[in-house]
Protein backbone atom coordinates (compact mmCIF):
# COMPACT_ATOMS: atom_id res chain seq x y z
CA UNK A 1 0.00 0.00 0.00
CA UNK A 2 1.44 3.30 -1.04
CA UNK A 3 1.90 5.76 1.25
CA UNK A 4 0.78 9.39 -0.31
CA UNK A 5 3.30 12.24 0.41
CA UNK A 6 2.24 15.70 -0.03
CA UNK A 7 4.39 18.59 -0.12
CA UNK A 8 3.49 21.80 1.79
CA UNK A 9 6.32 24.34 1.11
CA UNK A 10 9.68 23.06 2.25
CA UNK A 11 8.31 20.16 4.33
CA UNK A 12 7.10 17.06 3.25
CA UNK A 13 4.01 15.20 5.18
CA UNK A 14 3.77 11.47 4.77
CA UNK A 15 0.56 9.90 6.06
CA UNK A 16 0.18 6.66 7.58
CA UNK A 17 -2.56 4.79 6.79
CA UNK A 18 -3.53 1.99 9.29
CA UNK A 19 -1.72 -1.15 8.81
CA UNK A 20 1.55 -0.97 7.08
CA UNK A 21 3.59 -4.44 5.93
CA UNK A 22 7.27 -4.32 6.44
CA UNK A 23 7.49 -3.98 2.96
CA UNK A 24 5.61 -0.74 2.53
CA UNK A 25 7.90 0.68 5.47
CA UNK A 26 10.49 -0.04 3.01
CA UNK A 27 9.17 1.26 -0.28
CA UNK A 28 8.30 4.21 2.46
CA UNK A 29 12.29 4.76 3.29
CA UNK A 30 13.16 4.80 0.08
CA UNK A 31 10.29 6.59 -1.56
CA UNK A 32 10.82 9.28 1.51
CA UNK A 33 14.21 9.88 0.39
CA UNK A 34 14.16 10.34 -2.90
CA UNK A 35 11.64 12.92 -2.23
CA UNK A 36 13.76 15.02 -0.01
CA UNK A 37 16.60 14.93 -2.44
CA UNK A 38 14.32 16.02 -5.40
CA UNK A 39 12.85 19.38 -3.70
CA UNK A 40 15.29 19.94 -1.60
CA UNK A 41 13.17 19.79 1.80
CA UNK A 42 14.20 21.08 4.94
CA UNK A 43 11.26 18.96 6.79
CA UNK A 44 9.56 16.11 6.93
CA UNK A 45 6.33 14.83 9.18
CA UNK A 46 5.47 11.42 9.47
CA UNK A 47 1.97 11.23 10.81
CA UNK A 48 1.20 8.14 12.46
CA UNK A 49 -2.39 9.04 13.91
CA UNK A 50 -3.72 6.14 12.38
CA UNK A 51 -1.17 3.71 13.67
CA UNK A 52 -3.39 1.98 15.89
CA UNK A 53 0.10 -0.21 16.83
CA UNK A 54 3.60 0.11 16.11
CA UNK A 55 5.66 -2.77 16.21
CA UNK A 56 9.84 -2.83 16.86
CA UNK A 57 10.38 -3.02 13.29
CA UNK A 58 8.08 -0.07 12.56
CA UNK A 59 9.57 2.16 15.55
CA UNK A 60 13.25 1.19 13.80
CA UNK A 61 12.37 2.44 10.36
CA UNK A 62 11.32 5.11 11.33
CA UNK A 63 14.52 5.68 13.28
CA UNK A 64 15.78 5.08 10.57
CA UNK A 65 14.41 7.30 8.38
CA UNK A 66 14.48 10.36 10.28
CA UNK A 67 18.59 10.12 10.49
CA UNK A 68 18.78 9.29 6.81
CA UNK A 69 16.87 12.46 6.46
CA UNK A 70 19.21 14.21 8.85
CA UNK A 71 22.39 13.46 6.62
CA UNK A 72 20.64 15.01 4.06
CA UNK A 73 20.28 18.59 6.01
CA UNK A 74 16.56 17.84 6.89
CA UNK A 75 14.42 17.38 10.29
CA UNK A 76 12.11 14.75 10.59
CA UNK A 77 9.12 15.12 12.93
CA UNK A 78 6.46 11.70 14.01
CA UNK A 79 3.40 13.14 14.98
CA UNK A 80 -0.07 11.66 15.83
CA UNK A 81 1.34 8.86 18.06
CA UNK A 82 -1.87 7.62 20.15
CA UNK A 83 -1.82 7.62 24.14
CA UNK A 84 -2.55 3.63 23.82
CA UNK A 85 0.10 3.20 21.04
CA UNK A 86 3.17 5.50 23.25
CA UNK A 87 2.37 3.70 26.35
CA UNK A 88 3.02 -0.05 24.77
CA UNK A 89 5.68 1.31 23.20
CA UNK A 90 7.65 2.53 25.71
CA UNK A 91 6.79 -0.49 28.07
CA UNK A 92 8.74 -2.63 24.97
CA UNK A 93 11.50 -0.43 25.65
CA UNK A 94 10.65 1.43 21.68
CA UNK A 95 11.48 5.40 22.73
CA UNK A 96 12.25 6.71 19.28
CA UNK A 97 15.28 7.72 20.46
CA UNK A 98 17.00 10.93 18.92
CA UNK A 99 13.50 11.37 17.01
CA UNK A 100 11.38 14.63 17.03
CA UNK A 101 7.67 13.95 18.34
CA UNK A 102 5.09 16.50 18.12
CA UNK A 103 1.15 16.13 19.47
CA UNK A 104 0.00 16.57 15.63
CA UNK A 105 -0.05 17.87 11.90
CA UNK A 106 -0.34 21.44 13.85
CA UNK A 107 2.27 21.01 16.32
CA UNK A 108 4.93 19.38 13.81
CA UNK A 109 4.90 22.76 11.59
CA UNK A 110 4.70 24.49 14.27
CA UNK A 111 8.04 22.79 15.57
CA UNK A 112 9.60 22.75 11.71
CA UNK A 113 8.71 26.46 11.44
CA UNK A 114 10.45 27.55 14.75
CA UNK A 115 13.36 25.33 14.00
CA UNK A 116 13.74 27.08 10.23
CA UNK A 117 13.56 30.09 12.16
CA UNK A 118 16.75 29.39 14.52
CA UNK A 119 18.60 27.85 11.48
CA UNK A 120 18.13 30.94 9.33
CA UNK B 1 -30.65 -49.79 72.86
CA UNK B 2 -34.42 -50.61 71.83
CA UNK B 3 -35.81 -49.88 68.93
CA UNK B 4 -39.06 -48.60 70.06
CA UNK B 5 -39.06 -46.37 73.07
CA UNK B 6 -42.05 -45.72 75.02
CA UNK B 7 -43.10 -42.26 76.06
CA UNK B 8 -46.31 -40.80 77.80
CA UNK B 9 -45.44 -37.20 77.04
CA UNK B 10 -48.03 -35.36 74.75
CA UNK B 11 -45.68 -34.23 72.35
CA UNK B 12 -44.16 -37.58 71.53
CA UNK B 13 -46.99 -39.57 70.33
CA UNK B 14 -46.83 -38.87 66.62
CA UNK B 15 -42.96 -39.21 66.76
CA UNK B 16 -43.75 -42.57 68.46
CA UNK B 17 -45.84 -44.24 65.93
CA UNK B 18 -43.15 -42.90 63.12
CA UNK B 19 -40.35 -44.55 65.02
CA UNK B 20 -42.25 -47.95 65.17
CA UNK B 21 -42.80 -48.17 61.38
CA UNK B 22 -39.75 -46.81 59.87
CA UNK B 23 -36.47 -45.91 61.63
CA UNK B 24 -35.76 -43.61 58.85
CA UNK B 25 -37.69 -41.43 57.20
CA UNK B 26 -37.03 -39.47 54.06
CA UNK B 27 -34.93 -36.24 55.28
CA UNK B 28 -37.34 -33.98 53.46
CA UNK B 29 -39.89 -34.98 55.46
CA UNK B 30 -37.94 -34.58 58.56
CA UNK B 31 -37.11 -31.40 56.99
CA UNK B 32 -40.81 -30.12 57.14
CA UNK B 33 -41.19 -31.44 60.78
CA UNK B 34 -38.61 -29.57 61.57
CA UNK B 35 -39.93 -26.66 59.53
CA UNK B 36 -43.24 -26.77 60.95
CA UNK B 37 -42.11 -26.83 64.77
CA UNK B 38 -39.68 -23.49 63.79
CA UNK B 39 -43.12 -21.84 61.97
CA UNK B 40 -45.08 -22.93 65.12
CA UNK B 41 -43.04 -21.36 67.64
CA UNK B 42 -41.79 -18.35 65.75
CA UNK B 43 -42.97 -15.81 68.28
CA UNK B 44 -41.01 -17.75 70.98
CA UNK B 45 -37.90 -18.69 69.49
CA UNK B 46 -37.56 -15.33 68.06
CA UNK B 47 -37.40 -13.87 71.34
CA UNK B 48 -34.97 -16.12 72.97
CA UNK B 49 -32.71 -15.55 69.91
CA UNK B 50 -32.72 -11.63 70.43
CA UNK B 51 -32.67 -12.02 73.89
CA UNK B 52 -28.90 -13.78 73.45
CA UNK B 53 -27.96 -11.48 70.96
CA UNK B 54 -28.11 -8.57 73.27
CA UNK B 55 -26.79 -10.79 76.29
CA UNK B 56 -24.06 -11.07 73.72
CA UNK B 57 -23.84 -7.62 73.17
CA UNK B 58 -24.03 -8.01 69.81
CA UNK B 59 -25.10 -5.44 67.35
CA UNK B 60 -24.79 -2.43 69.59
CA UNK B 61 -25.10 -0.32 66.75
CA UNK B 62 -28.52 -0.86 66.39
CA UNK B 63 -32.23 -0.46 68.30
CA UNK B 64 -33.95 -2.72 69.85
CA UNK B 65 -36.26 -1.75 66.97
CA UNK B 66 -34.36 -2.35 64.42
CA UNK B 67 -32.69 -5.41 66.19
CA UNK B 68 -36.14 -7.05 66.42
CA UNK B 69 -36.88 -6.24 62.76
CA UNK B 70 -34.02 -8.19 61.53
CA UNK B 71 -34.25 -10.72 63.46
CA UNK B 72 -37.91 -11.00 62.26
CA UNK B 73 -36.63 -11.33 58.68
CA UNK B 74 -33.48 -13.51 59.20
CA UNK B 75 -35.48 -15.87 61.39
CA UNK B 76 -38.09 -16.09 58.42
CA UNK B 77 -35.63 -16.16 55.64
CA UNK B 78 -33.42 -18.95 57.82
CA UNK B 79 -36.57 -21.14 57.97
CA UNK B 80 -37.34 -20.74 54.42
CA UNK B 81 -33.77 -21.41 53.18
CA UNK B 82 -34.08 -24.83 55.70
CA UNK B 83 -37.82 -25.63 53.88
CA UNK B 84 -36.81 -24.76 49.91
CA UNK B 85 -33.06 -25.93 50.16
CA UNK B 86 -32.31 -22.84 48.50
CA UNK B 87 -29.90 -20.44 49.82
CA UNK B 88 -30.06 -18.12 46.82
CA UNK B 89 -32.67 -15.78 48.57
CA UNK B 90 -30.94 -15.75 51.69
CA UNK B 91 -28.15 -14.90 49.65
CA UNK B 92 -29.48 -11.64 48.11
CA UNK B 93 -30.86 -11.26 51.64
CA UNK B 94 -27.59 -11.13 53.58
CA UNK B 95 -25.90 -9.18 50.61
CA UNK B 96 -29.06 -6.48 51.29
CA UNK B 97 -28.61 -6.86 55.12
CA UNK B 98 -24.68 -5.85 54.32
CA UNK B 99 -25.53 -3.15 52.61
CA UNK B 100 -28.18 -1.52 54.73
CA UNK B 101 -25.94 -2.57 58.08
CA UNK B 102 -21.86 -2.10 57.32
CA UNK B 103 -22.13 1.67 57.05
CA UNK B 104 -23.46 1.36 60.46
CA UNK B 105 -20.10 -0.29 61.64
CA UNK B 106 -21.31 -3.99 62.20
CA UNK B 107 -18.68 -5.65 62.17
CA UNK B 108 -18.07 -9.64 59.91
CA UNK B 109 -17.83 -11.14 63.72
CA UNK B 110 -21.70 -9.87 64.78
CA UNK B 111 -23.21 -11.01 61.63
CA UNK B 112 -21.87 -14.63 61.58
CA UNK B 113 -22.36 -14.33 65.67
CA UNK B 114 -26.11 -13.61 65.56
CA UNK B 115 -26.33 -16.51 63.13
CA UNK B 116 -24.68 -18.85 64.83
CA UNK B 117 -26.87 -17.71 67.84
CA UNK B 118 -30.30 -18.24 65.97
CA UNK B 119 -28.61 -21.98 65.33
CA UNK B 120 -27.91 -22.28 68.39
CA UNK B 121 -31.54 -21.50 69.72
CA UNK B 122 -33.14 -23.69 67.23
CA UNK B 123 -31.50 -26.76 67.38
CA UNK B 124 -31.80 -26.55 71.36
CA UNK B 125 -35.61 -26.12 70.83
CA UNK B 126 -35.40 -29.03 68.97
CA UNK B 127 -33.32 -30.87 71.45
CA UNK B 128 -35.75 -30.10 73.97
CA UNK B 129 -38.68 -31.14 71.68
CA UNK B 130 -37.17 -34.54 70.86
CA UNK B 131 -35.57 -35.34 74.12
CA UNK B 132 -37.60 -38.77 74.39
CA UNK B 133 -36.96 -40.13 71.39
CA UNK B 134 -32.44 -40.04 70.54
CA UNK B 135 -32.79 -41.64 67.67
CA UNK B 136 -35.38 -39.24 65.94
CA UNK B 137 -33.50 -36.54 67.48
CA UNK B 138 -30.55 -37.97 65.94
CA UNK B 139 -32.43 -38.14 62.41
CA UNK B 140 -33.95 -34.63 62.87
CA UNK B 141 -30.29 -33.25 63.28
CA UNK B 142 -28.97 -35.11 60.80
CA UNK B 143 -31.33 -33.01 58.59
CA UNK B 144 -30.76 -30.01 60.08
CA UNK B 145 -27.29 -29.14 60.73
CA UNK B 146 -25.95 -29.99 56.98
CA UNK B 147 -28.62 -26.78 55.93
CA UNK B 148 -27.97 -24.90 59.41
CA UNK B 149 -24.21 -25.13 58.76
CA UNK B 150 -24.46 -24.25 55.08
CA UNK B 151 -27.43 -21.22 56.01
CA UNK B 152 -24.47 -19.80 58.69
CA UNK B 153 -21.91 -20.35 55.86
CA UNK B 154 -24.27 -18.31 52.77
CA UNK B 155 -24.79 -15.38 55.57
CA UNK B 156 -20.91 -15.04 56.40
CA UNK B 157 -20.18 -15.85 52.75
CA UNK B 158 -23.10 -12.73 51.52
CA UNK B 159 -21.48 -10.48 54.17
CA UNK B 160 -17.93 -10.57 53.36
CA UNK B 161 -18.69 -10.53 49.56
CA UNK B 162 -20.55 -6.77 50.50
CA UNK B 163 -18.12 -5.86 52.49
CA UNK B 164 -14.96 -6.61 49.71
CA UNK B 165 -17.61 -4.91 46.98
CA UNK B 166 -17.42 -1.64 49.58
CA UNK B 167 -14.15 -1.88 49.93
CA UNK B 168 -12.91 -1.85 46.10
CA UNK B 169 -15.68 0.84 45.31
CA UNK B 170 -13.63 2.91 47.72
CA UNK B 171 -10.49 1.97 46.35
CA UNK B 172 -11.20 3.08 43.05
CA UNK B 173 -12.68 6.57 44.02
CA UNK B 174 -9.53 7.27 46.09
CA UNK B 175 -7.76 6.37 43.01
CA UNK B 176 -9.81 8.63 40.91
CA UNK B 177 -9.65 11.11 43.72
CA UNK B 178 -5.76 10.96 43.81
CA UNK B 179 -4.54 11.91 39.99
CA UNK B 180 -5.88 15.34 39.13
CA UNK B 181 -4.68 16.11 35.67
CA UNK B 182 -5.15 20.07 36.25
CA UNK B 183 -4.32 22.45 33.45
CA UNK B 184 -2.60 25.79 34.83
CA UNK B 185 -2.12 27.65 31.86
CA UNK B 186 -2.45 27.07 28.09
CA UNK B 187 -0.42 23.92 27.08
CA UNK B 188 1.02 23.65 30.89
CA UNK B 189 -0.29 20.45 32.85
CA UNK B 190 0.56 19.61 36.39
CA UNK B 191 -0.25 16.11 37.63
CA UNK B 192 0.34 16.66 41.69
CA UNK B 193 0.47 12.80 43.26
CA UNK B 194 -0.01 12.19 46.93
CA UNK B 195 0.28 9.27 48.91
CA UNK B 196 1.17 5.50 47.81
CA UNK B 197 1.71 4.89 44.35
CA UNK B 198 1.12 0.86 43.47
CA UNK B 199 2.11 -0.73 39.81
CA UNK B 200 -1.84 -0.35 39.10
CA UNK B 201 -2.22 2.98 40.29
CA UNK B 202 0.73 4.21 38.25
CA UNK B 203 -0.26 2.67 35.08
CA UNK B 204 -3.62 4.58 36.10
CA UNK B 205 -2.04 8.04 36.44
CA UNK B 206 0.18 7.50 32.72
CA UNK B 207 -3.03 6.79 30.98
CA UNK B 208 -4.86 9.24 32.45
CA UNK B 209 -1.53 11.64 31.64
CA UNK B 210 -1.19 11.12 28.18
CA UNK B 211 -5.22 11.28 27.61
CA UNK B 212 -4.83 14.92 29.38
CA UNK B 213 -1.73 15.64 26.99
CA UNK B 214 -3.68 15.02 24.00
CA UNK B 215 -7.16 16.20 25.38
CA UNK B 216 -5.33 19.85 26.39
CA UNK B 217 -2.64 19.72 23.61
CA UNK B 218 -0.30 20.04 26.20
CA UNK B 219 3.41 20.68 25.29
CA UNK B 220 4.84 20.83 29.22
CA UNK B 221 3.79 18.48 32.07
CA UNK B 222 4.88 19.22 35.81
CA UNK B 223 4.61 15.75 37.42
CA UNK B 224 5.03 16.43 41.31
CA UNK B 225 5.97 14.17 43.93
CA UNK B 226 6.09 15.69 46.98
CA UNK B 227 3.41 13.89 48.24
CA UNK B 228 5.13 11.03 47.58
CA UNK B 229 6.72 8.87 50.97
CA UNK B 230 8.82 6.28 49.02
CA UNK B 231 8.87 4.28 45.52
CA UNK B 232 10.04 0.93 44.37
CA UNK B 233 12.11 -0.13 41.75
CA UNK B 234 9.06 -0.96 39.69
CA UNK B 235 7.18 2.33 40.38
CA UNK B 236 10.20 4.72 39.24
CA UNK B 237 10.38 2.64 35.89
CA UNK B 238 6.84 3.48 35.24
CA UNK B 239 7.71 7.16 35.99
CA UNK B 240 10.45 7.06 33.40
CA UNK B 241 8.24 5.56 31.04
CA UNK B 242 5.29 8.48 31.89
CA UNK B 243 8.46 10.75 31.06
CA UNK B 244 9.05 8.81 27.61
CA UNK B 245 5.21 8.21 26.61
CA UNK B 246 4.59 11.78 26.98
CA UNK B 247 7.47 12.79 24.80
CA UNK B 248 6.26 10.62 21.82
CA UNK B 249 2.99 12.45 22.73
CA UNK B 250 4.75 16.17 21.97
CA UNK B 251 5.29 17.43 25.68
CA UNK B 252 7.82 17.45 28.06
CA UNK B 253 8.02 16.36 31.58
CA UNK B 254 9.25 18.05 34.26
CA UNK B 255 9.52 16.25 37.86
CA UNK B 256 9.20 17.91 40.73
CA UNK B 257 9.46 17.26 44.67
CA UNK B 258 12.30 14.38 44.53
CA UNK B 259 12.66 13.57 48.13
CA UNK B 260 16.03 11.91 48.93
CA UNK B 261 14.95 8.51 49.03
CA UNK B 262 13.76 8.74 45.82
CA UNK B 263 16.35 10.74 44.26
CA UNK B 264 18.18 7.47 46.05
CA UNK B 265 16.27 5.10 44.58
CA UNK B 266 16.23 6.79 40.90
CA UNK B 267 20.31 6.86 40.59
CA UNK B 268 20.02 3.42 42.20
CA UNK B 269 18.28 1.71 39.21
CA UNK B 270 20.36 3.59 36.62
CA UNK B 271 17.74 5.90 35.16
CA UNK B 272 19.36 8.31 32.85
CA UNK B 273 18.78 11.50 34.78
CA UNK B 274 19.40 13.53 31.41
CA UNK B 275 16.54 12.05 30.08
CA UNK B 276 14.53 13.23 32.91
CA UNK B 277 13.99 16.66 33.48
CA UNK B 278 13.93 17.54 37.57
CA UNK B 279 13.87 20.67 39.63
CA UNK B 280 13.88 20.61 43.26
CA UNK B 281 10.18 22.13 43.86
CA UNK B 282 6.89 23.07 42.43
CA UNK B 283 7.31 26.07 42.28
CA UNK B 284 10.60 25.62 40.72
CA UNK B 285 8.73 23.57 37.95
CA UNK B 286 6.34 25.85 36.97
CA UNK B 287 8.64 28.75 36.54
CA UNK B 288 10.85 26.54 34.11
CA UNK B 289 7.77 25.23 32.68
CA UNK B 290 6.86 28.79 32.08
CA UNK B 291 9.54 29.46 30.88
CA UNK B 292 9.89 26.44 28.09
CA UNK B 293 6.42 28.12 27.06
CA UNK B 294 7.78 31.64 26.55
CA UNK B 295 5.87 32.60 29.04
CA UNK B 296 7.65 35.49 31.10
CA UNK B 297 5.64 36.96 34.59
CA UNK B 298 6.50 40.19 35.78
CA UNK B 299 4.92 42.00 39.24
CA UNK B 300 2.51 44.10 37.98
CA UNK B 301 1.48 46.00 41.01
CA UNK B 302 2.04 45.80 44.77
CA UNK B 303 0.04 43.11 46.64
CA UNK B 304 -2.72 44.14 48.11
Amino acid sequence: MEVPILKQGEVLIATFQAALSDADLESLRRGLLQQVVRFRSRGVIVDVTAMDVMDSFASRTLREIAHMIRLRGAETVIVGIQPEVAFAMVQLGMTLEGVATALDLEEGLAYLMEKFKNID
Amino acid sequence: MAKREVTTKGSGTRDNQASELVLSEAPSELLRELVAHLRQNRTQLREEWVGRISEARLLTAMTKEEIFAEATSVYDSYVEALETETYEDLQNYARNLSERIIPRGVETHEVVGIVLLLRDVLARSLFAKYQTDFKKLNRILDAYEPAANRIANTVAVGFVQERERVIRQQQEAIRELSTPVLQVRERLLILPIIGVIDPQRARQLTEQLLRGIRTNRAKVVVIDITGVAAMDVTVANHLVQTVEASRLLGATVIVTGLSPEIAQTLVTIGVDLGKMNTVGDLQGGIEQAERLLGYKVMAVAEPR
